[in-house]
């Protein structure tokens, strides 16, 4: 075991595949010289040069493309956008270009790239830099979206993206980066489209994303010192999605909440809402509830943005109004 | 150069190309008015000198990428023209199983990383297989096929200005047949040439007649070259004129705008049919030599043509195939 925080367990993940596959091409913006915005890319630019770990132009639509192009030809590109926001203005390359031209072709290409960027909200970054845009990116197929929670699945989720023959967007939380983790020395690739149970309990089962895995542990603590036992279900992945471990949990404990930090309207909580009631209705004593970001833009100063920023305290309170 | 110039075997190797696109393209708008084709096709007609001096220039494991009006270059490469048709058709047998079209053809197996049916969406794309090349230190070269418009679109200048940063073995080819949909480039655009944006990026641009095949090969030929050697990019503007409108539903009433026979003037220059004179007229082939070729094109077309139309659809649940390895997720 050993001590690193969320930023070092993904530049291990980075370091560790590019040593084991030379095919692994980092393209980014400030990811060579300073190692990256959010320090993720420390180091690699001295191990493995400025053919394999380059800083772009900010050039969002041309580098995020000329990684599909990339995938195309052999290599295996990791494409670091500094904020998932950016995924709006590459976002051609990204929807049309890379997620479909695997089925496009009718098989004949694969398109094995990742796109590594930060979500969620929390540094007065305001309304173009505090984005979650995993629900976004999910209604179109043919993207693989990642939402790890703790550094152990930040490492081992990145190894099975860079190894993955389809495009992989990873969304990495930006309040995690500078968190300390204690964390195994190996971490082996961890399979996609199988949730962690990440807290056992008989009474409500939540279902989180990213971040939401760690502040509903917080708010499962504090619940059980009441005697409400919460099932805490680490998604991993929204595509693939493991409803299968969702619904098992839910016909155990009849409840179900989805903590994910994006905007509520049409985000996964509603999807995955309409999943469960869809096939074990009748197992549910209650609807199911959604913590999730109020469908207003993220503002600038803490007095409005910490208000909105879905917290352990709100996981708590919806929690709550299920044991009246 | 002039066609004397040119090897035998050259000279009807460009009229073979160009023959079979010309040939293609008529086929392809039969479809059309015959309605056996869903949807619309961006048709090639009239620029076939382009994607054949171009293509010409390429060794066979060189990149291609191309666009919505793709049917000549994927031809010039060499991709097999009976699954193009099937594939325009939305028949099992074509090049996507029907899930593509006219508009995404790709043929990975000739280095064709797709027709692309977002303007300017191929050109990063094309840049990145150029990365890949540099990367690992090949000799090959990428080529982007584009129109005149897709060089107002953002990933055009993003491209090159990486391309030109990093010394990628890119060739930027436009074919400027001076319409975007009905918009005259002209009317949009602040410079008559478009190669001259080679300058802003510090380099070569060249602007070349693309109803001249030989032309478009030596300045083909020429880039390709100063790809091969790690010297970078270069833009070629070919100038050309497309015979349709943007797609086989449009009757491009537009074009009178600025003269009542611009078409006319532009189809006196066919690149295909003024070719085939030229090079009888040099003594490089006879008349019953160019039938002869002719006939076995013919032959191909329309043996092509029976192909796609006898191709079956393919079943429903081929929808739901190739959006990952797993199928669907």
């Amino acid at each position: 075991m050993k001590e690193i925080t969320y930023a070092q367990a993904i530049c291990e993940a980075l370091d560790e595949e590019m040593e084991r596959d030379d095919n692994i091409v980092m393209l980014g913006e400030d990811i060579g010289f300073i190692g990256g915005n959010f320090k993720c890319t420390v180091g690699l630019l001295e191990k493995y040069g400025d053919l394999r770990v380059k800083d772009t132009p900010i050039s969002e639509q041309g580098f995020v493309g000329m990684g599909v192009g990339m995938a195309l030809t052999g290599l295996r590109p990791v494409i670091e956008l500094m904020f998932s926001d950016f995924l709006l203005v590459a976002a051609d390359q990204v929807i049309n270009q890379m997620a479909k031209i695997r089925y496009m072709s009718g098989g004949q290409a694969n398109v094995p790239m990742t796109i590594r960027c930060p979500i969620g909200a929390g540094r007065s970054s305001a309304a173009q830099h505090s984005q979650s845009m995993q629900a976004m990116v999910a209604q179109f197929p043919g993207t693989k979206i990642v939402v790890p929670s703790t550094a152990r699945e930040a490492k081992g989720l990145l190894k099975t993206a860079i190894r993955d023959d389809d495009p992989v967007l990873f969304l990495e939380h930006k309040m995690e980066y500078n968190k300390k983790y204690q964390i195994d020395d190996d971490v082996e690739p961890i399979p996609f489209g199988k949730a962690r149970i990440a807290r056992e309990g008989k009474d409500i089962t939540i279902a989180a994303t990213s971040s939401m895995v760690m502040k509903s542990e917080e708010a499962a603590e504090k619940l059980a010192k009441e005697g409400i036992e919460c099932e805490i279900i680490d998604l991993r992945t929204i595509v693939p999605l493991d409803t299968e471990t969702i619904i098992e949990s839910v016909k155990k404990t009849g409840k179900l909440i989805v903590a994910d930090e994006a905007h509520e309207r049409c985000g996964i909580g509603a999807e995955i809402a309409a999943a469960v009631a869809d096939d074990i209705f009748y197992y549910l004593d209650a609807p199911c509830g959604r913590v999730a970001n109020p469908n207003v833009p993220l503002p600038f100063s803490p007095a409005l943005e910490f208000p909105l920023i879905p917290s352990a305290d709100k996981v708590y309170d919806k929690v709550k109004t299920y044991f009246k | 150069m002039k066609v004397k110039d040119y090897s035998k075997e050259q000279l009807t190797d460009f009229y073979e190309t160009m023959f079979k696109m010309r040939r293609f393209e008529e086929e392809t708008f039969e479809f059309y008015k015959k309605g056996m084709m869903a949807g619309l096709a961006h048709l090639y007609m009239g620029e076939e000198a382009v994607a054949t001096g171009v293509c010409a220039a390429l060794k066979e494991d060189d990149y291609i990428g191309s666009t919505h009006r793709g049917h000549g270059h994927l031809v010039a490469r060499g991709a097999e023209i009976d699954r193009m048709m099937a594939e325009i058709l939305g028949k099992e047998t074509g090049y996507s199983n029907g899930k593509g079209g006219s508009m995404h053809i790709m043929a990975m197996d000739k280095g064709i990383l797709g027709a692309n049916g977002i303007v300017g969406g191929e050109i990063p794309i094309a840049t990145g297989a150029a990365y890949t090349i540099k990367y690992k230190g090949t000799d090959q070269v990428a080529v982007s096929f584009m129109g005149d418009s897709a060089t107002n679109e953002g990933t055009f200048h993003e491209s090159v200005n990486m391309a030109a940063a990093w010394d990628l073995p890119c060739i930027y080819v436009i074919e400027n047949n001076l319409y975007g949909i009905s918009v005259d480039i002209r009317d949009v655009t602040n410079t008559p040439d478009l190669a001259v944006r080679a300058k802003g990026y510090d380099i070569p641009g060249v602007v070349v007649d693309g109803m001249d095949v030989t032309a478009v090969y030596e300045a083909a030929k020429k880039a390709v070259k100063r790809a091969r050697e790690g010297k970078g990019p270069t833009i070629i503007e070919c100038k050309t004129y497309r015979w349709q409108g943007h797609h086989v539903g449009d009757p491009a009433t537009y074009r009178k705008r600025r003269s009542e026979t611009e078409k006319e003037d532009w189809m006196a220059k066919c690149p295909v049919t003024n070719f085939r004179k030229e090079i009888i007229e040099a003594g490089k082939v006879t008349e019953d030599e160019i039938k002869q070729l002719e006939e076995k094109v013919e032959a191909e077309i329309q043996a092509a043509v029976k192909f796609a139309a006898d191709s079956p659809y393919p079943d429903a649940s081929e929808a739901f195939t190739d959006v990952f390895q797993e199928g669907t997720l």
